[in-house]
C-alpha cells in the first residue's frame, strides 16, 4: 500500500509528434493520493483524466515532473516495477482460460509456487465472490463478474502499492451497477488500499470515494470530501458540475446592501455583507436548486419568476424558470420542490434565495 | 401460407436448386451408371464407387492433397501470421505494405499459373537460371520434388497475403487495454501472443484455415497449366484426376470419384470447424 506523489506533472502529446505549439493534455499537477484512501478523479470528458491515469501505471511517462511512490521517484519506472493494477473501462479478461487461471496469470507470471497460488486464488476469490465460478470459463462469465475477476488479477499480487480504476461501470448492466460499486467499495475498505476511481460521472465518484480531485482541462480545480466539493465548490465550475441539477451561476454586480443580478436584485443583511472581504464590483453569484425555496405565495424578499419547465423527478421536481415579466427570456434559474407541490408550466411562483446557501464567485474563483 | 417470407424465400430455393441441387443430382445419377459414349448407360449400383476407392491412382491422388493441403495450411497460417504481426500498425508504411500484399490476391488463378510457368520454364525461366548460376538442378517437367514443391510455393505466394490481410485486420481489432493489462500483469511477450493476440485471433484464424483448406482442396488450373499434373502423377490432386477421367469420357467412374472427393471436402471442413471452436473455449488451460 502507498502514497503515490504527482509533483509539477505536465504532459503534451503534441511533443511527441513534434509540434511547435503545444496543448497540455496535462498542466503542472501537483496532488497527492494518501496511503489507503479511496480516490475519485472526477472530471469531464476529455479533461485530462485518463492521461493522469497513464501517467500513474506507467503506460505514459510524462512530459515534465516527477511521479512518486512512498517518496521513491517512480517517473522512468516501467509499468512492471511499480506495482500498479488498473481496472479498465470495459471488462479485460484472458477469455482462453477459466477464472482460476485468470486470476493466477499474475502469479504465474511472477514464477509463483504453484501451492502459494492456489492458497491465493482462493483468497482472492472468496474476496470477489467468485469462488463458485473459479472453474468457469471466463468467457462466459457477465459484464459485472468480468470487471470483478479483471479487479483480481490487480489486487492478487503482494506487492499491489495500488489500484487504478478507470470508469469500471460504464459497460456494466445497469441493474449490477449499483451492487459492483459497493463491492467495490467494500473490497477497498477491507483490503485498505490505495485507490483512484476514474470517473465523468458525479454519482459514482461521490458515493465511492473519501477524497476527490475534480480536473478541468488539464488541470485540478478542487480536492475535498464529496459535502466539501457539494457545499463549498471553489469555483463555478465545480458548482455547477456537482450536483444534478448543477448550481444556479448568475452573473451580477456586487453593492454596499445588495448584488444587482441583471434582472432584479438580492438584498443583503449587514452581517453578510460584511463577511464579503472585496468591495463592490462584478461577481457571480452561486446557488443551488434545492436551496432555493420556492412559493405561491408572495412574501416580504421573494421574488417573481414564471415557470417554463416542470420535470417530475419521482421524489421531486425540477422547475426551470425565468425572470417575470422580462423580455430577456435567457436567464434561467433551477429550482427543486417538494412532489406534492402542484405547478404548471405558465404559473407564477415566489422564490426566495436564503443568504447561507449563497456563494459569490469573482474570476471563477469563490469570495464567499 | 402462415408466413409471408416464403414468397420471398421460395424463387431463391427455385433458382438454387436449378445451380447447385439439379446439377449434383445428375452426378449422383451418372455415378451409378456404366457410360460408354454411343451406347446407352448401364445401370450398375455402387460398382462405380467400389472401382473408384480400390483404384491405386485414385488413392494416390487423395493422399497428394491431403499432403499438398497440410503442407499449405502450416505454411500459409504460420507465415501469415508472422507477416501479420511484422507489419506496421501505423504510419506512412502501412498503405504501401497492405497494396503489395494484395496484389497476388488480385491475380485470376490461370494467369498466376502462366506466370509461373514461365517463371519455371527450363529454358528462359528465371527459377531455373538461378539454380544454374547456384550450382543446383531444377526442372519441373522432369523432377517430381521441384514440380510439387512449386505448386506449393504458388500457392503461398499466391494465397498467404489472404491470411495475411485477414490476420492484420484482426490485430487491428484487438483494443490497447488488453496488452496494457498483459504489461501490468507481468506477461512477457510470448504468453501475451499466447493468452491475448492468439486467443482474439482466433475467429479470423478458422475463417483463414477454412478457406484456405476448402481452396488448397480445389486447386486446379495452377497444376494444370503449370505441370498438366506431370510429371507422371507428381501433381495430379484431386480435382484434376477427376477432370482426367471426365475428358476420358469415364463419366460414371468420374462422378462417383467427384462425389466421395465432395464427401471429403465436406467432412474436411466440418471437422476443422468443430475442432477450432472448441480449441481454448474456456476450460483448463496449462
Amino acid at each position: 500500500m502507498a502514497r503515490i506523489e504527482f509533483k509539477n506533472v505536465s504532459h503534451s502529446f503534441e511533443i511527441a509528434e513534434g509540434k511547435e505549439k503545444l496543448e497540455w493534455a496535462v498542466n503542472d499537477i501537483n496532488i497527492i493520493w494518501e496511503d489507503g484512501v479511496a480516490n475519485a478523479l472526477l472530471g469531464p470528458s476529455g479533461c485530462g483524466k485518463t492521461t493522469m491515469l497513464n501517467i500513474i501505471s506507467g503506460l505514459l511517462m510524462p512530459s515534465e515532473g516527477k511521479v512518486y511512490i512512498d517518496g521513491k521517484d517512480v517517473t522512468e519506472l516501467s509499468t512492471r516495477e511499480r506495482h500498479i493494477a488498473q481496472v479498465f473501462q470495459f471488462p479485460v479478461i484472458y477469455d482462453s482460460m477459466n477464472v482460476y487461471n485468470n486470476l493466477a496469470f499474475p502469479l504465474v507470471n511472477a514464477k509463483v509456487s504453484s501451492s502459494k497460488i492456489r492458497a491465493k486464488v482462493e483468497k482472492i476469490a472468496e474476496i470477489l465472490g467468485l469462488v463458485d465460478y473459479l472453474e468457469f470459463p471466463s468467457s462466459k462469465l457477465n459484464s459485472a463478474e468480468k470487471q470483478k475477476v479483471s479487479l483480481g488479477r490487480g489486487i492478487i499480487r503482494d506487492d499491489t502499492v495500488g489500484i487504478l480504476l478507470d470508469e469500471p461501470l460504464t459497460v456494466i448492466d445497469p441493474k449490477m451497477r449499483g451492487e459492483l460499486r459497493r463491492q467495490l467499495k467494500i473490497i477497498q475498505r477491507e483490503l485498505n488500499i490505495t485507490a483512484i476511481y476514474v470517473t465523468h460521472d458525479q454519482h459514482e465518484a461521490l458515493t465511492f470515494a473519501d477524497e476527490v480531485a475534480i480536473m478541468k482541462d488539464g488541470r485540478i480545480v478542487q480536492v475535498g470530501s464529496p459535502h466539501e466539493l457539494y457545499s463549498d465548490p471553489e469555483s463555478p465550475f465545480i458548482g455547477y458540475f456537482i450536483g444534478s441539477p448543477g448550481m444556479n451561476i448568475l452573473d451580477g454586480k456586487l453593492n454596499k446592501s445588495n448584488l444587482s443580478l441583471k434582472e432584479f436584485d438580492i438584498e443583503f443583511s449587514k452581517d453578510f455583507r460584511d463577511k464579503i472581504k472585496i468591495k463592490n464590483g462584478e461577481c457571480q453569484l452561486g446557488i443551488r436548486p434545492e436551496a432555493i425555496i420556492t412559493s405561491k405565495v408572495k412574501t416580504k424578499g421573494t421574488i417573481p419568476f414564471e415557470i417554463i419547465i416542470v420535470e417530475n423527478m419521482g421524489s421531486y421536481k425540477i422547475l426551470t424558470l425565468i425572470k417575470k415579466n422580462e423580455s430577456n427570456r435567457n436567464l434561467r434559474i433551477k429550482s427543486r420542490t417538494d412532489i406534492d407541490m402542484s405547478v404548471s408550466k405558465g404559473e407564477t411562483v415566489y422564490l426566495k434565495f436564503p443568504e447561507e446557501y449563497l456563494k459569490i464567485f469573482k474570476d471563477n474563483h469563490k469570495i464567499y | 401460407m402462415k408466413n409471408r417470407a416464403w414468397y420471398f424465400v421460395i424463387p431463391m430455393l427455385i433458382l438454387m436448386s436449378i445451380g447447385a441441387f439439379l446439377p449434383i443430382m445428375v452426378v449422383v445419377n451418372y455415378s451409378q451408371h456404366y457410360i460408354f459414349a454411343g451406347s446407352a448407360p448401364t445401370f450398375v449400383g455402387l460398382e462405380n464407387f467400389v472401382e473408384v476407392l480400390h483404384d491405386s491412382q485414385f488413392r494416390g491422388a487423395v493422399s497428394r492433397q491431403f499432403l499438398f493441403t497440410f503442407m499449405v495450411l502450416v505454411i500459409e497460417i504460420s507465415l501469415g501470421l508472422m507477416v501479420a504481426l511484422a507489419l506496421p500498425k501505423k504510419g506512412f508504411w502501412v498503405a504501401p505494405c497492405l497494396v503489395l500484399l494484395g496484389i497476388p490476391l488480385l491475380i485470376p488463378y490461370n494467369v498466376v499459373g502462366i506466370i509461373w510457368r514461365l517463371f519455371t520454364q527450363s529454358d528462359i525461366g528465371v527459377i531455373p537460371k538461378i539454380f544454374e548460376v547456384l550450382g543446383g538442378y531444377y526442372n519441373v517437367t522432369l523432377d517430381s520434388f521441384d514440380a510439387a514443391s512449386t505448386i506449393l510455393l504458388l500457392d503461398v505466394w499466391h494465397w498467404t497475403p489472404l491470411v495475411v490481410l485477414l490476420v492484420y485486420a484482426g490485430l487491428q481489432a484487438i483494443p490497447d487495454a488488453y496488452y496494457q493489462a498483459a504489461a501490468i500483469d507481468g506477461a512477457n511477450s510470448w504468453r501475451t501472443f499466447r493468452f491475448v493476440t492468439l486467443p482474439k485471433l482466433r475467429s479470423v484464424l478458422t475463417l483463414g484455415i477454412l478457406l484456405r483448406l476448402m481452396d488448397s482442396f480445389k486447386i486446379y488450373s495452377e497444376p494444370l497449366l503449370l505441370t498438366g499434373g506431370g510429371p507422371g502423377t507428381a501433381t495430379t490432386y484431386l480435382s484434376l484426376f477427376v477432370a482426367r477421367k471426365a475428358e476420358s469420357y469415364e463419366l460414371g467412374y468420374a462422378s462417383a470419384a467427384s462425389l466421395i472427393y465432395f464427401f471429403i471436402v465436406l467432412v474436411m471442413s466440418y471437422a476443422a470447424f468443430q475442432i477450432i471452436t472448441r480449441i481454448g473455449k474456456g476450460g483448463k488451460v496449462e
